[in-house]
């Protein structure tokens, strides 16, 4: 098992290094800062001078991989590419274009994602488990073709409906809840009900269409046959033999979104002005800020990682019978 | 002239691919099968019909012309700079005029009022009449009367063009049914008469919007129909062209993957996992925001303002597409490499064929309804993400019409008092009619063609 674990990781560093060089590629050649620089300052009228003092302010003024006119180990280090991209591997992800410090940033900003992300999961989960089964209990029946009629018909609507109609329904004309804003400690529950109940009914139609078909799939097979004939009742089948097996598929797909919680919700928490990842994301990229969309491709990945080899894990802890090697 | 831009090209391929693959179904005897089972299902019949009108709309969209213009100083002929798609000039009465600002569905004012100084230089306050629709009823003078008549007028009009049609093809189905997929007459009623709805709504739009803005006007005072129905072509782009970039990648290194195994393999995989790590909002985010960079250093090389909007389209298709090959990659690597094992494929490998015959006999065909099941499953998906990554200003150019850019624009005048609401409600309506029939599509695809899937239930 801890053998396996570290060979999972030691497999993810080149992975992480692709990214790196990926979005080094892209951020750094196919533009060069030069042009960077170019398009913040406005294009019309820049002098060189300017764009230097700009690249120099952000440590943007340093050749792409060998520095000539340094010696010694310097020669590597005083490079755009160690200094943007291989201290990223430290996790030092530097200052961004605006001058803030992006690793304090991200720590401050963690939190309220958190604070929306995980209780929309739970509250979800919970909620497209029962339809789920609700439907399949009613299998081959109007109430299950209705229902998942229904469920197509919610996943048809776009995210950005289910916002904004919730925001002028719940917040503009009911007046239950602010309509934007955060707060620190309990204040935060009244910013924080309508963004959640939102991402839960948004979910409502994949999810419980998804567990569905997991839950059917699993009444197909012959254990289920068993049990049945052995005299037991439908109820108690669906909840004893089927759901405890479907846990393990729904188990594992929930594992690997757990640590990209952390990134948030990229609409939502820019809709509800949530001080989270997703907004801070959001707005770097409508203000161009590309140190922190670098800085956020490099934990997003690593999240993923991590949430991969947390699957893995939890699938030798639910399942005894898969092995890891 | 003929214009051609870049994506209308790539938009006739894929047409033409679609037509071959129709073709091919046709001579192949289980494929035909499999597709004669979405045709019997009626969710199957009416998905496949509305969605070919959206389709039909965005092929009329896609042919675009320059018109001709006779200049009478200088004796010589010249083309517009403005190109315009078959669909425009199609429906050319219905959009050619811009009122002044926003004003309501059906309604016969403008939406704010105005000051207006009347003969005697008194000054009022009033909502100012709209200049080209609202206040020509063809056939009443009350609203609601004048609407009903037009329908009645519609639907005449209506069964006159196309009684001779449908006797036609009632007396194909009777006489040659041979080779119909259509079998079951039944479900020609079904298609009938979704064809009918169809057709008699759009004879009734058409001709309510020659008198009203069904769906009122915009900020600039363009008419909101006009601007849905343009966004058709936009969405169905962004959901078919993508999968067609990724098709190719995909098939080929998932199936070289799979069969091939060993060094190739490892490279392949590594190459989509790595891809797949990153978080597929930000990658699109960080590819457009350099293509944005380097469309803003280089403004030379996209002159024309239609040809800088579409390249921008067909780029956000190929990044969305190249984001987007690892899942389907995953799958075919998979599948190839049970497919390597059969019995079949083995025995074609002693008999000596090669490497690459055994892969378009026995591989392909083998994998295709996994692709097929991957294309439909996306296309809704794809046409939901323009919208959001329109609202993060990563999608679509501004100038493009499209479903988010309405949405976009609209959502800031949302404190308005009263609410300007038109503008969200036709974009979502026709974002969500496009994307429910093409779910519904997808599904009853997917039952067709994943042996795995729950018939029982369904």
């Amino acid at each position: 098992m801890i053998n396996y674990i570290f060979k999972r990781i030691l497999y993810a560093i080149p992975i992480l290094i692709g990214v790196n060089l990926l979005t080094f590629t892209l951020f750094f050649v196919v533009n060069s800062p030069d042009e960077v620089a170019r398009l913040h300052l406005g294009n019309k009228r820049v002098t060189q001078e300017q764009i230097q003092s700009w690249n120099e302010q952000r440590g943007y003024n340093f050749p792409l991989f060998f520095n000539q006119s340094e010696t010694g180990l310097n020669v590597i280090k005083k490079t755009i590419f160690y200094e943007k991209s291989v201290k990223l591997f430290y996790f030092d992800f530097g200052i961004s274009d605006s001058g803030r410090d992006i690793k304090y940033d991200i720590k401050q900003r963690m939190w309220p994602s958190l604070a929306i992300a995980l209780p929309s999961l739970l509250v979800g989960l919970m909620i497209n488990i029962t339809f789920a089964l609700f439907f399949v209990f009613f299998r081959a029946t109007k109430v299950d073709y209705i229902g998942v009629i229904f469920c197509v018909a919610l996943m048809s609507i776009s995210s950005l409906f289910y916002i904004i109609g919730g925001q002028y329904l719940i917040s503009k004309l009911l007046q239950l809840v602010p309509i934007s804003g955060y707060a620190q400690g309990v204040d935060a529950i009244k910013f924080l009900i309508l963004p959640v109940f939102i991402s839960v009914i948004y979910g409502i139609g994949s999810g419980t269409r998804w567990y569905r078909s997991l839950f059917l799939e699993e009444i197909e097979k012959d254990y289920v046959k068993t049990a049945k004939s052995k005299g037991l009742s439908e109820v108690s089948v669906l909840f004893n033999h089927v759901f405890k097996n479907a846990l393990i598929p729904i188990l594992t797909g929930v594992v690997v979104i757990l640590p990209l919680l952390f990134l948030g919700s990229l609409i939502v928490e820019s809709f509800f002005g949530i001080p989270g990842l997703g907004s801070y994301t959001i707005d770097a990229i409508q203000s161009q800020d590309f140190a922190i969309v670098r800085a956020m491709v490099f934990l997003g990945t690593i999240l993923y990682i991590f949430g991969l080899i947390l699957t893995d894990i939890s699938y030798t802890l639910v399942d005894p019978r898969v092995r890891l090697k | 002239m003929f214009v051609f831009l870049l994506t209308d090209i790539f938009f006739y391929i894929i047409i033409f691919s679609i037509g071959l693959y129709i073709f091919y179904v046709r001579k192949t005897k289980d494929i035909l099968e499999t597709w004669k089972h979405v045709f019997r299902s009626r969710t199957g019949i009416i998905s496949i019909v509305v969605l070919s009108f959206f389709l039909l709309i965005a092929i009329l969209d896609s042919i675009h012309i320059k018109e001709k213009i006779y200049n009478e100083q200088t004796e010589s002929f010249s083309y517009e700079s403005e190109i315009k798609s078959v669909l425009d000039i199609i429906l050319l009465p219905t959009y050619k005029n811009y009122e002044k600002s926003y004003s309501s569905p059906f309604s016969s004012n403008l939406y704010s009022k105005e000051t207006i100084i009347l003969e005697n230089n008194i000054e009022r306050r009033v909502y100012p009449k709209l200049l080209y629709k609202g206040n020509h009823n063809k056939y009443a003078s009350d609203n609601t009367a004048n609407i009903l008549l037009t329908f009645i007028i519609s639907l005449l009009k209506y069964f006159f063009v196309f009684s001779i049609f449908y006797l036609f093809f009632y007396f194909r189905i009777i006489f040659k049914s041979k080779n119909n997929i259509f079998i079951p007459f039944k479900l020609n009623k079904v298609f009938l008469m979704t064809l009918s709805i169809i057709l008699i709504l759009s004879i009734f739009l058409y001709e309510l919007s020659l008198q009203y803005y069904v769906l009122g006007t915009d900020k600039v005072g363009v008419d909101v129909l006009y601007k849905s129905i343009k966004s058709i072509r936009t969405g169905i782009l962004i959901g078919t062209l993508t999968t067609i970039v990724m098709l190719p990648f995909a098939i080929f290194l998932g199936i070289f993957a799979g069969y091939i195994g060993g060094f190739v393999d490892d490279v392949i995989q590594y190459i989509y996992t790595t891809l797949n790590s990153i978080p597929s909002v930000l990658l699109i985010a960080s590819a457009i925001l350099m293509l944005q960079v380097y469309m803003a250093n280089n403004p030379l090389n996209f002159e024309n303002i239609y040809e800088r909007a579409d390249l921008r389209l067909f780029f956000l298709c190929m990044i969305l597409g190249l984001t987007s090959w690892t899942g389907l990659c995953r799958l075919l690597r998979g599948e190839s490499m049970k497919l390597r094992e059969v019995e079949y494929v083995q025995a074609s490998k002693t008999f000596g064929l090669n490497r690459f015959s055994i892969i378009v006999r026995h591989i392909m065909p083998n994998i295709m309804h996994i692709v097929i099941i991957t294309i439909v499953l996306d296309f809704s998906a794809l046409v939901l993400a323009e919208a959001v990554l329109s609202y993060v200003n990563i999608g679509v150019d501004p100038t493009t019409y499209s479903w988010g850019n309405m949405i976009n624009a609209a959502r800031l005048e949302m404190s308005k008092e009263p609410i300007v609401w038109w503008s969200l409600f036709s974009a979502f309506t026709f974002m969500f009619i496009l994307v429910l029939f093409a779910n519904l599509f997808s599904d009853v695809v997917r039952d067709a063609f994943d042996p795995r899937s729950n018939k029982n239930y369904e």
